[in-house]
C-alpha cells in the first residue's frame, strides 16, 4: 500500500529541461511545485568537470550519461508483422537520464520550424494537390508560428542562443537563414566563429547559389548572463558536447541556465531517484489526484497534486499516459485512438569528405559548430515533380574530433588492417563529415503502444516501437543528398563518401535522439492527445510537454520548438488555467 | 509491486561486483545494507550515475545540491597480471588485435598500444558485466535492425565465442590455434569471422563476434589512455588527435595550420607528473 504524502499544487514528472521550464514559471506564479526525478541529481563540478569530462570511452560507448537499459527499455520491431525484441543496448538514440535529463549531453543546436511545418497537411495540399500527403497522417499544429515566436524568444534568452538573424520583423538580414520566419528580436550573442570546414563548405554553397548561415548554437560565443541569473561562460571549441556535459558552463543546459535559480526557491521541491509509475484519477477518470511513485528502496508513495506534468521524455511520456489508461490507444488495424500514434523520427545521412591538401583539424569543434543551408528543408524548394514532400538541413559541421567514433576513411578503404592504419594516420585531420537532418512524417504503420510480452523492472508492459522509414521520407533523404554532394564536390576535396540513409529503420547505429510523436497536439481531440496548450483532452488537470507534441518532425533539431510549447503551456496555465479553475482551456 | 521489485534488485546484487570484487554500492543502499563497508571510490562514482534508481532518494529544497571536493572520477584500469582472460584468450586476442591494428612505422600495433590489457580490463569491469546491457528474457534472434539480442554479458560473450573460434580454426588447420597460423590465413579467417562465413558452435555467430570484438579494439587503441590502451597517447599521437585538451580557441581562425599543442590525457602524460 501506498504511503499518501501531504498535497502539491503541481508534480513535474521528469526534471529535464521543460520540467525546469515549467518550475521556473510556475513558481514564480507563485504555485508550490514537486519535481519527481527518476534518478540522480547532478551537477558541473561534480559530475562532467573539465578536468575529467573530455572521456569518450566513458560518457559515449560506456553510456554514462545516457538511460541505463538494464533498468529501463522498450521493445522495438520495423513492422507490425515482425515480433518486438527488446532493445538490449542503446544505439540510435540516446535518452538521458538524472536530472537535466538529455539536456545535459545535447548538442545545443537551437531551432524554429518554418511558417510551413505549422500548417504542414494544409499547405502542401494547397500548394502540390491531396495526392502530395497520401499515404502520410501528417496534419496542422493547432497555432501558428507567429503565435508561438514569443515562445521561442523566451527560450532563447534562457539559453543566451548564438546566431545571425535572417529576418527580424519581417526584414531579411544579410548572412541569415532567409527561410526563417519573422524574429521579434536577434539572438542574444553573436554566432560562433567558423573554423576551416565549415568556411569552405559555406564558401563553396554560396558559389552554387545558396544560402549559407551561422547554425545557431546554445554553444556561447560569449560569457551571457540570462534573465535568471546565471551566468554561462565562452565556448572553448574543446569538441566534447554531444553525448557529453559541458564542464565550462558554456552549453545552455537545465544545470547552466535555469536549476540554479529554480532551487532557491522556497515553493520548489525536488525529490531524486523517484520514478513514477502512474497518473492516478478519480473514480470517473476525469480528475486526476496526483501520482504513484517508487524511490531507490522500493518504496511506494502516492504523491497528491492539483496539476500533474509529464515532463519525462517523449517514449515515458507516451509509456506513462498508456499505463494509465489515459486517453485512446491508437490502433494501426482501425486507425482509430491518438495515443502512441504518428511515431517520428528524424531522416539521417551524411557525406565525409577527405582532402590531401587541407588540415581540417575537426578536434576544434562545438555541438553546433557548423554552416548550414536551408535551401532543402521543409518547403523551401518546389516539390513539383519530386515525389515527396519534405526536406533537410544540410550542415558542414565539426562537432568534435572524438577519435573512436570520428576517425573516418575513404570509401573502399577496409574496416581494419595495414590499409585502415595508413589511410585513418592520413585522413583524421583531413577530414570532416556533411549532416544531412531531414524530416520525418507520419504513417499509420509507425506507433507506440504497450508490448504484450516483456515487462519492465516494476512488472509492467514495457513501450512497444513499431517503425520504419515511409518511401515519402526515403525519397526526400534521397534528393537531398545527392543535393549536399553537389556541395562537397564543390570544395574540391580529394574524395568523398556518401551514405545515404538505407531501410530498414535500424536501432543499431546512432543517428539521433529525436524521437517525437505519440502525444500529439491539435485541434480536436479526434486526432490528438492534447489541445493547443498541452492539457489532456480527457482530463484537464493534466498536461504533457515535449517531442511526444509534435504531430511529425520537420527536418530540425526539437529542443527550441518544444521548449516553446512548453512556454506556451505554462503561460496558458499561469494566465487562463487558474481562473477557469480548472476547466478544459478549448472546448472538445 | 515492492516485492518484484526487490527480487530484480537482488539477482542485480549477486551480480553486481565490480572489478575489485566489492558489492556495487548502488545496490547495497537499495537493501540499507549499511554494515558492509564499502569505501571505494570507483563503486561510489557507477553509484551516483549508474541512471535509474541508483543512490538513495534525496530531497532538495532551497539548496543547490552540490558537494565541494566531490568529483565522479573516471575508474582507471588498475595495474598487475590479467583479471579476467585466461593465458589462451589472451594468446588469441593478442594475435588477432595485431592484425586489426598490425605494427608497422605508421604507429604502435593494437597490442603494443596496450589494447589486450584493455580489453581484459574491460572484461573484468562493469562493461564485461553486462553494466548498460538489458540481458533478460525471452530470448529470440531477431533481425540485425533489431541489434543485440544475446542473453550473454560481453564478459560471457568473449568467453563462449573465443573457445568457439578456436575450436574452428583447430579443426580446419590440424589442431593449430589461431596464434600458431600464418598471417594471411589469420587475416582469412577474420575476414570469415566479419562475414558471418565461419560458422561457431553454440549460440554466438561470429559476425556478432567480430562486430563487438572491431568495436571494442577501435575503443581499446582510441580511448584516454587510463583506461589501459593507447598507452602513451601513441594511437593518438599516430593521427594527430591531441587528446583532453581544454581551449582550443586560440586556434579557431588558425585555418589549415598545424596546431602547437602536446597530446595529453586526462592522467598528463610524461614528464608531467609531480615525482
Amino acid at each position: 500500500m501506498a504511503r499518501t504524502l501531504k498535497q502539491v499544487d503541481v508534480v513535474l514528472v521528469g526534471f529535464g529541461w521543460t520540467g525546469a521550464i515549467m518550475a521556473q514559471q510556475l513558481c514564480d506564479a507563485g504555485l508550490n511545485v514537486l519535481a519527481l526525478e527518476r534518478a540522480a541529481a547532478q551537477t558541473t563540478p561534480e559530475n562532467f568537470a573539465t578536468t575529467f569530462d573530455q572521456d569518450e570511452l566513458r560518457y559515449m560507448w560506456r553510456h554514462h550519461l545516457f538511460q541505463n537499459v538494464k533498468y529501463s527499455t522498450l521493445t522495438f520491431r520495423n513492422n507490425t508483422s515482425q515480433q518486438a525484441l527488446p532493445m538490449r543496448r542503446l544505439g540510435s538514440f540516446l535518452p538521458g537520464t538524472a536530472v537535466g535529463g538529455a539536456g545535459v549531453h545535447w548538442n545545443g543546436q537551437i531551432w524554429r520550424w518554418l511558417e510551413t511545418d505549422f500548417k504542414l497537411k494544409s499547405h502542401n495540399e494547397q500548394r502540390y494537390g491531396k495526392t502530395a500527403t497520401a499515404g502520410l497522417t501528417i496534419q496542422d499544429m493547432p497555432m501558428g508560428y507567429r503565435e508561438l515566436e514569443p515562445h521561442y524568444n523566451q527560450f532563447d534568452l534562457v539559453c543566451g542562443t548564438s546566431g545571425q538573424a535572417g529576418n527580424l520583423g519581417g526584414a531579411k538580414q544579410p548572412g541569415g537563414n532567409p527561410f526563417e520566419g519573422p524574429r521579434s528580436a536577434p539572438y542574444p550573442t553573436p554566432p560562433l566563429t567558423m573554423t576551416y570546414a565549415p568556411t569552405l563548405f559555406g564558401a563553396a554553397a554560396t558559389g552554387l547559389g545558396l544560402h549559407p548561415f551561422p547554425h545557431p548554437a546554445g554553444n556561447l560565443s560569449q560569457p551571457y548572463t540570462n534573465p535568471f541569473g546565471a551566468q554561462l561562460g565562452a565556448c572553448t571549441y574543446c569538441g566534447f558536447c554531444e553525448k557529453f556535459g559541458c564542464g565550462n558552463y558554456a552549453k545552455s543546459s537545465p544545470q547552466t541556465t535555469l536549476i540554479p535559480y529554480i532551487l532557491t526557491k522556497p515553493n520548489f521541491e525536488l525529490r531524486t531517484e523517484s520514478e513514477v509509475l502512474k497518473v492516478e484519477r478519480t473514480a470517473d477518470g476525469k480528475h486526476a489526484t496526483g501520482v504513484t511513485y517508487v524511490d531507490s528502496a522500493g518504496v511506494e508513495y502516492f504523491q497528491p497534486a492539483s496539476i500533474v506534468v509529464l515532463t519525462a521524455y517523449q517514449l515515458h511520456n507516451v509509456h506513462l499516459l498508456l499505463l494509465s489508461g489515459i486517453g485512446k490507444p491508437f490502433d494501426p488495424a482501425t486507425g482509430e485512438g491518438v495515443v502512441g500514434k504518428n511515431y517520428c523520427y528524424q531522416t539521417m545521412s551524411g557525406i565525409d569528405v577527405f582532402f590531401d591538401d587541407k588540415l581540417i583539424n575537426p578536434f576544434i569543434g562545438a555541438g553546433a559548430l557548423a554552416s548550414v543551408i536551408d535551401d532543402y528543408n521543409g518547403d523551401n524548394f518546389d516539390h513539383s515533380g519530386l515525389g515527396f514532400i519534405g526536406g533537410s538541413y544540410v550542415a558542414g559541421m565539426v562537432t568534435g574530433g572524438r577519435p573512436i567514433e570520428m576517425t573516418r576513411v575513404p570509401e573502399g578503404v577496409p574496416k581494419w588492417g595495414l590499409e585502415w592504419k595508413k589511410a585513418a594516420a592520413k585522413y583524421y585531420l583531413r577530414s570532416f563529415g556533411i549532416s544531412v537532418h531531414g524530416s520525418s512524417y507520419a504513417q499509420a504503420g509507425n506507433y507506440l503502444s504497450l508490448d504484450p510480452t516483456y515487462k519492465d523492472q516494476f512488472g509492467r508492459p514495457m513501450l512497444r516501437m513499431t517503425f520504419d522509414f515511409p518511401p515519402n521520407d526515403l525519397k526526400m533523404t534521397d534528393y537531398v543528398t545527392d543535393r549536399a554532394a553537389e556541395v562537397a564536390r564543390a570544395m574540391s576535396p580529394s574524395s568523398i563518401h556518401i551514405k545515404k540513409r538505407q531501410p530498414p529503420y535500424s536501432i543499431v547505429p546512432y543517428q539521433t535522439t529525436h524521437n517525437v510523436g505519440g502525444t500529439m497536439i491539435g485541434a480536436t481531440p479526434a486526432d490528438s492527445v492534447v489541445n493547443r496548450y498541452s492539457q489532456s483532452w480527457d482530463v484537464p488537470n493534466l498536461f504533457v510537454t515535449g517531442a511526444g507534441l509534435f504531430p511529425q518532425n520537420p527536418g530540425y533539431n526539437p529542443t527550441g520548438t518544444l521548449a516553446a510549447l512548453a512556454y506556451m503551456s505554462a503561460e496558458a496555465i499561469k494566465n487562463q488555467y487558474l481562473k477557469a479553475q480548472g476547466a478544459p482551456l478549448v472546448s472538445a | 509491486m515492492r516485492g518484484s521489485l526487490a527480487r530484480r534488485k537482488w539477482i542485480d546484487l549477486m551480480s553486481a561486483r565490480d572489478e575489485h570484487g566489492a558489492i556495487d554500492r548502488r545496490m547495497l543502499l537499495a537493501f540499507g545494507a549499511s554494515a558492509v563497508a564499502v569505501t571505494a571510490a570507483a563503486s561510489d562514482a557507477i553509484a551516483r550515475h549508474d541512471g535509474m534508481l541508483a543512490g538513495p532518494s534525496e530531497m532538495v529544497t532551497n539548496s543547490l545540491p552540490w558537494r565541494e571536493g566531490a568529483a565522479d572520477a573516471p575508474d582507471a584500469a588498475s595495474p598487475g597480471p590479467l583479471k579476467f582472460l585466461t593465458a589462451a584468450e589472451a594468446a588469441f586476442l593478442t594475435a588477432a588485435v595485431d592484425r586489426l591494428i598490425p605494427p608497422d612505422p605508421t604507429g604502435p600495433s593494437a597490442s603494443e598500444a596496450g589494447v589486450v590489457v584493455f580489453l581484459d580490463r574491460q572484461l573484468a569491469g562493469a562493461y564485461g558485466q553486462g553494466h548498460h546491457f538489458y540481458l533478460e528474457g525471452p530470448w529470440s534472434e531477431g533481425t540485425e535492425s533489431q541489434g543485440y539480442q544475446s542473453r550473454f554479458t560481453p564478459a560471457q560473450f568473449y568467453r563462449h565465442a573465443v573457445a568457439a573460434i578456436e575450436t574452428a580454426v583447430g579443426h580446419a588447420n590440424r589442431g593449430k590455434t589461431f596464434k600458431d597460423l600464418d598471417p594471411a590465413t589469420q587475416d582469412t579467417t577474420l575476414k570469415r569471422m566479419e562475414s558471418g562465413d565461419l560458422a561457431l558452435d553454440g549460440p554466438i555467430t561470429s559476425k556478432a563476434f567480430f562486430a563487438m570484438f572491431l568495436q571494442n579494439v577501435l575503443e581499446g587503441y582510441f580511448a584516454d589512455p587510463l583506461y589501459g590502451g593507447n598507452r602513451g597517447g601513441k594511437a593518438w599521437e599516430m593521427i594527430g588527435f591531441p587528446g583532453a585538451h581544454y581551449d582550443y580557441s586560440p586556434w579557431v581562425k588558425a585555418h589549415g595550420q598545424r596546431v602547437p599543442v602536446q597530446t595529453v590525457g586526462l592522467r598528463g602524460r610524461a614528464g608531467w607528473s609531480r615525482s
